[in-house]
């Protein structure tokens, strides 16, 4: 309950910023944090609820943004129907890759493997053909104006990016309190017995997946939108599943502020971190990989269980009426 | 109710189950019983969809369920709980029994209120918040059963619920599974516990070596000799009928 108050605070003080910060750099600095968290969010549907710790969330994002760029650099088409469509297709793949990987009953280790294998298939691919852009990536053509999706003034997507937030949490809640959220948490929890009891175990790991495709293809779309450029090293790389998962274990897995409190946490740390070092390449991945093992180490249940006044569900204690 | 026929099922080269048949009436308590490694829980797993059995056939309520995946058995009206239990043990008792609760209702306040409703059927009650994984042995096997109870059930297959309990906790639970049957639950167990097989149980069938070798009334198969040698020994049964013999004598 405590750490649902300290996200709703801090979705508050969040919506505050464009109004009170003047400076440019810690408005992009803040909007990459709202990013972040949604990703994390998507990830977090999946992974933290429902069990399936994927490697490769870049996918989706990388779907995301590739099937909006395309759509309209080559097909001429509307920024918001291009966003919708590439939205879809990361459901569909989403969905796709669910049907592939559960039906073979791939789980834990063999299934983020899978999923970082097709994130990396993805990224070769969209790098050898003309049609994807190549190497070179893909470039939307400048045309500010509501009709094309591009705003001139970055606090628009400021806000569009901490709506983002809101509806992921929402998400969370929606999964908290339904049925659908119930029997994810049932799989999660144990595949045998959920399946005893009635649960469609690859139904329900295939809808969480497709959920969690298109909100990570939301998190593609809206980067395109905002940066008008992106290649496939960028979008379909490990960087950025590392990201998706990162923030939602640091956050707290499972729970609905987690992915934002690990965004937060560590793209303040990130910043510090590259302040300090004077920005070295690669050093941001090591430092990633640091964080994560002090986190499992010390903060099994992220940032979230340290709030909560229950602070592992699964510490013998925590009995309350 | 259940008609199960000449069910088999093999793990290389293991008849884990041999051609067992037995049939279950509607309101019947009926055990099945058998030494370690008998087949028990694979008859249970093949009847439940768990496992496909290499040849029989499975009868519920007069439609073939036979290979079956679990879910679309269990939302037939056929669910079974596990000898090794499987709690969800991050959630609390009342989100896993409602977890069952949610086949036949989708609202989640309708299932958390049906969840209540179990636990205080099978004296879980007190225990509603407490994470699953919290619960001590005798606890998780009334969540086992309270879940599976919360799937509004037809027929219940019960493995070992009372496995590692006390006899304290034996006496308090028969009562239990006597009011389920009461509620019109059919119920098929397995159990070592000959105190509440003897209490519980109007009819046994005994599994040795994946074949059923005796069936009828928990009296006649207690004493059946071919029980008896499965249990103990091959001779055993002639030895417990001259003990018998011998303390009769005048």
């Amino acid at each position: 309950m405590t750490a649902k108050i300290a996200g709703a605070v801090l979705l508050a003080l969040l919506f505050c910023v464009p109004f009170a910060v003047q400076s440019e750099f810690w408005l992009s600095f803040w909007l990459l944090v709202l990013m972040y968290a949604f990703l994390g969010q998507s990830w977090n549907v999946l992974g933290g609820y429902g069990g399936q710790f994927s490697f490769g969330h870049a996918l989706f994002f990388g779907i995301g943004a590739f099937g909006t760029a395309i759509l309209q650099v080559r097909h001429g088409v509307n920024a918001y129907a291009a966003g919708a469509i590439a939205i879809a297709l990361g459901a569909i793949v989403g969905g796709a890759v669910g049907l592939l990987v559960f039906r073979y009953r791939l789980r834990g280790a063999y299934f983020a493997l899978v999923t970082l294998a097709f994130a990396e298939v993805a990224r070769i691919l969209i790098s050898s053909f003309d049609y994807t852009g190549s190497g070179f990536g893909m470039l939307v053509p400048l045309a500010r104006g509501v009709a094309n999706f591009q705003f001139e003034d970055r606090r628009v997507f400021y806000v569009i990016a901490w709506v983002l937030v809101v509806i992921g949490a929402l998400v969370a809640w929606w999964l908290e309190n339904s049925r659908f959220g119930a029997r994810l948490m049932a799989v999660r929890e144990n595949e045998d017995a959920a399946q005893a009891l009635g649960i469609d175990l690859i139904r329900t790991k295939v809808c969480a997946i497709t959920l969690s495709g298109a909100m990570a293809a939301t998190v593609g779309v809206f980067y395109v939108q905002n940066f008008l450029f992106v290649d496939s090293h960028l979008a379909f790389g490990p960087a950025m599943s590392i990201e998706a998962l990162l923030v939602s274990i640091i956050g707290g897995m499972g729970t609905m502020f987690g992915p934002l409190f690990g965004a937060v946490v560590l793209h303040a740390l990130g910043e510090a971190a590259k302040q300090i070092t004077g920005n070295a390449p690669g050093l941001n991945l090591a430092f990633y990989g640091l964080l994560l093992i002090l986190a499992l180490r010390f903060l099994p249940n992220g940032i979230t269980g340290l709030l909560s006044r229950h602070p592992a569900r699964r510490s013998p204690e925590s009995t309350h009426a | 109710m259940l008609e199960v026929r000449e069910l088999s099922k093999r793990f290389g080269g293991i008849r884990a189950v041999d051609s067992a048949s037995l049939d279950i009436n509607e309101g019947e308590i009926v055990a099945l019983l058998g030494p370690n490694g008998a087949g028990k829980t694979t008859l249970f797993a093949a009847i439940a969809g768990f496992v496909r059995p290499d040849a029989g056939s499975v009868r519920l309520i007069g439609s073939d369920i036979t290979g079956l995946p679990p879910h679309v058995i269990c939302a037939r009206g056929l669910v079974r709980t596990f000898q090794i239990v499987q709690p969800f043990g991050a959630l609390t008792v009342r989100e896993n029994i409602a977890v069952g609760a949610h086949l036949h209702h989708a609202s989640r306040r309708q299932a958390l209120t049906r969840a209540e409703e179990v636990a205080e059927q099978v004296g879980l009650a007190p225990r509603l918040d407490q994470p699953a994984a919290t619960l001590t042995v005798a606890g998780r096997k009334r969540l086992e059963l309270a879940r599976a109870l919360a799937t509004d059930p037809k027929l219940l297959l019960l493995d070992e619920v009372m496995a590692g309990l006390n006899p304290t906790e034996v006496s308090e639970i028969v009562p239990v599974i006597q009011a389920i049957r009461g509620s019109g639950v059919t119920i098929l167990l397995i159990e070592h516990v000959m105190q509440a097989v003897v209490s519980l149980a109007e009819r046994a069938y005994v599994l040795n070596n994946g074949r059923i070798i005796a069936s009828g009334t928990t009296a006649e198969v207690a004493s059946d000799p071919q029980v008896i040698e499965a249990y103990l020994g091959h001779g055993a049964a002639a030895r417990v009928q001259s003990r018998l013999e011998a303390r009769h004598a005048p």
